[in-house]
């Protein structure tokens, strides 16, 4: 247990020396908050511009909308502030920084989780806040328990698939070398995605979305089951409570990739 | 008598050519960026065509089918066009690169807009125009009505490519009081999309923000372009708009060369 703890103590030293790093540059740090939280303003305004123009879409309200967007955007930004480097692979690999990791006796993805971490994704994540906080007074939830449970289940599960897509695509950045926009389909596409209501997908994206990479599971099916507004055709309400079936899978998919992609790497030569 | 130059030889022809190049050098880049540009592509259509249908059929002045035109040749057009920011000169501006750049005897604005140009164009053929195929495969999308709209659709494609890649090295241009323009481009990503039609069409904004976007130069990137080359509008109105586009171009070129002429005083290159 005391080694474990010891372990920990190194990662809280990285992590914690990665954050004070960004706050030293003040000018810079707070300039990189406030475009964080513009580019959080803007997508928002997006959702608002198009459910103000047409009373409801996909038989979702803006009200109701709210709480969809809030929840998959809170649950995105905490996953990209986790793992979003994850994406910077391709670069690391180029540049050999990947090589170095192999050196050290900790593993891989642990320290390119914690390479970085950066302090300007909570800032955009307060967008979501606002939009979940503001969803959850304005619409109409029997409180109690199960709404109290399906909504912190929903939470957790969100960030863990939106955690597990990272993973995954830097998994599968080991065989696409040159093609690294390739895995933005379903991470950038899979948070895009989350933030609508899957009754306005064509059935392809359906079974993308809901089933190899279920970002469906991440904020709008439970959202369905908690308002009781009737989701895709054709599927029981109560599928929103199977949210950790979803997170569990992401999670396999994304060890499977990136051990394979791990096994795959052979350096670049540097 | 010295003889003429062949256009193949003027520096400047060379720069355009450079930048097609550069960018059909990466098919798997360029198959990775489809990929990402078509999922985006039926997410959206998805919504924007349930938000017409929820509507009544009619949207702002949009059909089911001019809104899948809006949609797809939206798609087709993000590799052609600089939504996020960044380019080659704010990074040789910050590394002390733009040194060199302004040593040689071509303009650096000229040599920066253009390489960038010919990259956008290239772009055209593996992503506008497989985006436009999926787009006619998937949907019942608008075509331009006849030869005229095309041709003119084509000319205002080209000054809104144009437009985007001369607004961009504006943007370049503050590093050289600014060295770190981090914040700066970010701004830039966060306004440009939204302004410029990427993610609704700008008709949709209420009428403060959609003055305010006809304001900026920002649609002439993409939602004028889009509105010709679906026929959205025609004749006089579509004339109206390349005057718009090309009067945005002549400002931020002008701009972009007073800026360089008053930056390159201010420049600090910095390390030995």
């Amino acid at each position: 247990m005391a080694e474990v703890r010891a372990q920990l103590r190194a990662y809280r030293a990285v992590l914690a020396s990665r954050a004070r790093s960004q706050a030293s540059y003040r000018a810079s740090f707070r300039m990189d908050l406030v475009g964080a939280l513009a580019i959080g303003v803007i997508e928002f305004t997006e959702v608002w511009v198009l459910y103000t123009a047409t009373d409801q879409i996909g038989g979702f309200t803006l009200t109701q909308v709210l709480l969809v967007f809030g929840l998959a955007d809170v649950a995105f930004c905490l996953a990209d502030l986790v793992a979003g480097h994850c994406d910077r692979l391709p670069v690391y690999v180029r540049a050999g920084t990947l090589d170095v990791f192999f050196l050290r006796p900790q593993p891989v993805l642990a320290q390119l989780v914690t390479s970085d971490l950066s302090l300007r994704r909570l800032a955009r994540s307060l967008v979501g806040v606002a939009a979940l906080t503001v969803g959850l007074v304005l619409n109409d939830i029997e409180w109690g328990v199960g709404a109290v449970g399906l909504l912190v289940l929903s939470l957790v599960c969100g960030f863990v698939i939106f955690t597990a897509q990272f993973v995954t695509a830097a998994g599968l950045q080991f065989f696409l070398i040159n093609g690294a926009e390739m895995t933005n389909a379903f991470v950038y596409g899979g948070r895009y995605a989350a933030t609508q209501p899957a009754t306005v997908w064509p059935r392809a994206l359906l079974v993308v979305f809901g089933t190899v990479f279920p970002v469906a599971f991440a904020a709008f099916l439970p959202v369905s089951t908690l308002l009781g507004v009737p989701g895709v055709s054709g599927l029981p309400t109560w599928l929103g409570w199977c949210a950790p079936v979803a997170a569990l899978w992401a999670v396999v998919v994304a060890g499977l990739c990136w051990r394979r992609g791990l096994r795959h790497y052979r350096g670049a030569g540097g | 008598m010295r003889p003429l130059p062949s256009p193949a030889r003027n520096p400047y022809w060379r720069f355009l050519v450079a930048g097609v190049r550069g960018q059909s050098a990466y098919p798997l880049a360029t198959l990775a960026g489809l990929t990402a540009n078509a999922t985006f592509g039926l997410l959206k259509g998805g919504i924007m065509g349930a938000a017409v249908d929820s509507s009544g059929g009619e949207l702002a002045g949009y059909s089911a089918a001019t809104m899948a035109a809006f949609v797809w040749l939206g798609q087709g057009m993000l590799g052609s066009v600089n939504f996020w920011g960044g380019s080659d000169l704010q990074n040789r501006i910050r590394t002390g690169d733009v040194a060199v750049d302004f040593l040689r005897p071509v303009s650096v604005q000229a040599a920066h807009v253009l390489t960038d140009i010919g990259k956008g164009l290239f772009a055209l053929l593996p992503r506008g125009l497989p985006s436009v195929v999926i787009g006619l495969l998937v949907s019942h999308m608008a075509l331009p009505p006849d030869a005229t709209a095309y041709a003119l659709g084509l000319v205002s494609l080209l000054i809104g490519i144009a437009v985007s890649h001369a607004t961009v090295y504006l943007v370049a241009t503050t590093g050289l009081w600014l060295v770190e323009t981090r914040g700066v481009s970010v701004l830039y990503m966060s306004l440009s999309g939204f302004l410029a039609g990427l993610y609704t069409p700008v008709y949709l904004y209420p009428d403060w923000l959609l003055t305010l976007a006809l304001c900026t130069p920002f649609p002439s990137m993409m939602q004028l372009p889009i509105d010709v080359l679906s026929g959205r509008v025609t004749g006089a109105d579509a004339g109206q708009h390349l005057a718009v586009q090309l009067g945005w171009l002549a400002a931020v070129l002008v701009a972009g060369h007073l800026a360089t002429r008053a930056g390159r005083r201010r420049l600090e290159v910095q390390g030995g």
